[in-house]
């Protein structure tokens, strides 16, 4: 059985943390006792009804204030498939949440308020999933019940929102309305809505191929940690060990070494200390080498005649996360790209990209949270990246404040 | 059912060749696992694994050895002792310690009550569950770590549900839920200042069952607890609780002996059995599975004092 990781998105409200609750109650995913907590915590608020946005919003002050702050991750499962469902906040101060939770995301469903249609933070998400290359994209528009079911009302904020879509980069979009409150076309058909002859969203969330989504060709490999036991019988043991970005490697294969550029041959693959003969992306192997060289965490192993650009000088989208301060150019972080870490400067700020719009907004002085935009940067060591948009695991990097210790941009090399 | 050292050491080469030709959800979840742990062996000075003889710890060392073999874990396993642990617990901690040859450091809840003059909670639901903490950070301070790998899960709490797998702790352990770090891809970002420390979760997207499916493919021996046995206990509130000199009785509590296993295992005062009589690994997989109640709600006393415990205790600098 394989794994689909999903994200909620859209703006305050939309009923983000309600449709994963509902979700995992008609899959019969919640179970008793977690069901009464939630049954208990609902009358103490005197929300009338049992409040599913409490499956998720776990936090003391998400519950005071009926809001969700930062993600929350749920586990279930269907006869095909596990899912890990990733609960984003809507509103717009926690956006950097967002972020972490849809980096990782192999699909988003962007929730929209039928009342209000598309809206700010509905742009703002759906440029950041576009951005982060989330393969597939699922628009609820939710609180059908609260339009009268309308078909009319659905395609208006449909067309609306292909419109938006058409300046974005998401290769696969469905369009989809329901109810989360009361479960129309979440895990069971709506009577309410018999115009609409889709899917549902659990079946959508069933049969999406996220296998063909990786990056198969390019064989990439960030060194983690060089394994050295030292002993009598391992006494000549140097074993690099790490998780295979994208690609494929086997034994025999000719590689090169970067960013030192040295070249030499797979002489074996370990899993768990027993040999295997290939390992494909994802896969925590163990690689050696058939030459004798100086190799660290930090470098990478890639195949010999299919190589990342190698450069100091980098262009990168970046999503802006520090409230406290701005970044400028000039400015001095620490980037970490694959297991690397290397003082860098920002050069210039090229363009900020306006969240309504999409446009390019050109002499930008400085960049407060949550702010978008394409930005220079110079290296203090060598870089081997590969574009984000063509590799997503050798394409990331962040950016890390060298006094705060904070994680304060998500870029993504271009 | 004590361990045999052989079977911890797992499947054979043709087995795993099998496994890997079909990739599913558990060698995924394996595979990020033991990314973070190298993670952890990469970016920090002092790291270790914090240690109680549970399922989920021994799931941690599993992948502990899977990560770095054919080299030995680098870090040492630490458990902090309550004094009310269950005997087959720390049996197996010691003998699994021993073969692997891994490095075990115990630190007492005791000796911090004596030393640092702390007021135990008495009555009959007295716990030194939350007393733990003083120790914990009292065992980082000492040796200096600078990170602990723990074998908390998401889907066991609603306020681990939130938590980062890198889960920064300032200088006084404390989790502040509010201002956590972003936590990007499959960056982790470990930079901390002296006396900081992170606490990483590599089992955090693992729940209850796919550790006991785990378990099973890796053919992993566990403490006898886990299976049912026939025990005398205190029946307290519908809860069913070792009898033990440790919890303290009242003319309420009825003693029984009942046939149970323990789902999970923690300290005594809090941890309850349930009534069982899945004596293997399927069966008690065949009983979760079909079970409507969760891990913690049937047996974690510690979390149904109130609504956010989970979310207290971390912010005071528990795992
Ligand atoms: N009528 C109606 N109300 C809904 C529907 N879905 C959600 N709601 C209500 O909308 C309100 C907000 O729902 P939440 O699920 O908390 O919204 P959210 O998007 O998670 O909000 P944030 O996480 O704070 O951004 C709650 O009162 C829900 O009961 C729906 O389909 N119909
Ligand atoms: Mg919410």
């Amino acid at each position: 059985m394989d794994l689909l990781r999903f994200i909620t998105a859209g703006s305050v409200d939309d009923g983000k943390s309600t449709l994963i609750g509902r979700l995992l109650y008609d899959t019969k995913n919640i179970l008793a006792d977690q069901m009464e907590a939630i049954e208990r915590a609902s009358k103490s608020r005197n929300v009338g009804e049992i409040d599913l946005a409490l499956l998720t919003d776990g936090l003391r002050s998400e519950r005071e204030q009926g809001i969700t702050i930062d993600v929350a991750y749920k586990y279930f499962q269907t006869p095909s498939r596990k899912f890990i469902s990733i609960d984003a906040p809507g509103h717009i101060q926690y956006t950097r949440n967002m972020v972490t939770g849809a980096s990782n995301a192999d699909l988003a469903i962007i929730l929209v308020d039928a009342r209000h249609g598309v809206v700010e933070q509905t742009r703002r998400h759906s440029l950041i999933a576009s951005m982060l290359g989330i393969p597939h994209v699922i628009v609820a528009i939710n609180k059908m019940d609260l339009i009268g079911n309308s078909e009319d009302g659905y395609l208006q904020i449909a067309q609306a929102y292909k419109e938006l879509a058409e300046k974005l980069n998401i290769k696969d979009l469905t369009i989809i309305p329901v109810s989360a409150l009361n479960g129309d076309n979440i895990v069971d058909r709506s009577e309410n809505m018999p115009w609409y002859t889709g899917e549902t969203l659990l079946t959508m969330l069933e049969t999406v191929n996220v296998l063909k989504d990786q990056n198969q060709d390019d064989a990439r490999f960030a060194v983690q940690y060089v394994i050295r036991p030292q002993t009598e019988e391992l006494h000549d043991y140097r074993g690099y060990a790490g998780r295979i970005q994208s690609g494929t490697f086997k034994k025999g294969d000719a590689v090169k070494v970067l960013p030192s550029e040295q070249e030499s041959k797979i002489a074996k693959i370990e899993f768990g200390g027993n040999e295997i003969d290939s390992a494909s992306v994802l896969e925590s192997v163990t690689i050696l080498l058939e030459d004798d060289i100086d190799i660290s965490r930090g470098d990478s192993i890639v195949s010999l005649n299919n190589s990342p650009v190698i450069s100091q000088d980098l262009e990168a989208i970046v999503c802006w996360m520090d409230d406290k301060k701005t970044l400028k150019a000039g400015n001095k972080y620490v980037l970490q790209h694959g297991t690397s870490r290397s003082r860098c400067s920002v050069r210039d700020i090229e363009y900020q990209i306006d969240i309504n719009s999409y446009e390019k907004l050109d002499e930008v002085e400085s960049l407060k949270l949550n702010d978008v935009a394409r930005i220079v940067l110079r290296t203090a060591q060598p870089i081997a990246y590969d574009p984000y948009q063509k590799n997503r695991a050798n394409g990331a990097a962040i950016l890390i404040d060298e006094t705060s210790n904070v994680t304060v941009g998500a870029c993504m090399i271009e | 059912m004590s361990i045999s050292v052989k079977e911890v050491s797992g499947i054979s080469e043709q087995e795993a060749d099998e496994r890997r030709k079909t990739p599913d959800y558990l060698d995924q979840l394996e595979a990020e696992a033991i990314y973070i742990m190298r993670e952890v062996a990469g970016q920090f000075e002092r790291p270790a694994l914090l240690f109680s003889g549970g399922k989920d710890s021994i799931t941690l060392v599993r992948l502990a050895q899977k990560a770095f073999a054919p080299g030995k874990i680098p870090f040492p396993l630490v458990h902090v002792d309550t004094g009310h642990n269950f005997i087959e617990a720390i049996n197996y901690r010691d003998e699994l310690a021993e073969s692997l040859g891994a490095k075990l450091v115990v630190r007492y809840v005791e000796d911090t009550i004596k030393a640092k003059g702390l007021k135990e909670q008495t009555g009959k639901n007295a716990s030194r569950n939350w007393l733990q903490t003083f120790t914990l950070l009292d065992t980082i301070e000492e040796f200096e770590f600078d990170a602990c790998i723990g074998g908390a899960r998401r889907d066991e709490e609603k306020a681990r549900a939130k938590e980062r797998i890198f889960s920064f702790r300032d200088e006084f352990g404390q989790w502040d839920p509010k201002r956590q770090r972003p936590e990007l891809w499959n960056l982790f970002n470990g930079r901390i200042s002296k006396g900081e420390n992170v606490r990483v979760f590599p089992i955090s997207n693992w729940t209850e069952l796919d550790v006991w499916a785990y378990l099973k493919r890796e053919k992993i021996a566990l403490p006898s607890i886990y299976f049912a046995h026939e025990r005398e206990l205190i029946l307290r509130d519908g809860h069913l609780l070792n009898n033990t000199p440790v919890i303290e009785k009242d003319e309420n509590d009825q003693i029984v002996t009942r046939t149970v296993r323990f789902r999970t295992v923690g300290d005594m005062t809090c941890t309850a059995a349930v009534e069982s009589n899945a004596a293997t690994l399927d069966e008690v997989i065949a009983e979760i599975t079909v079970s409507r109640i969760s891990e913690r709600g049937e047996t974690r006393i510690d979390d149904q004092q109130t609504e956010a415990a989970m979310e207290d205790r971390k912010k005071g600098g528990y795992f």
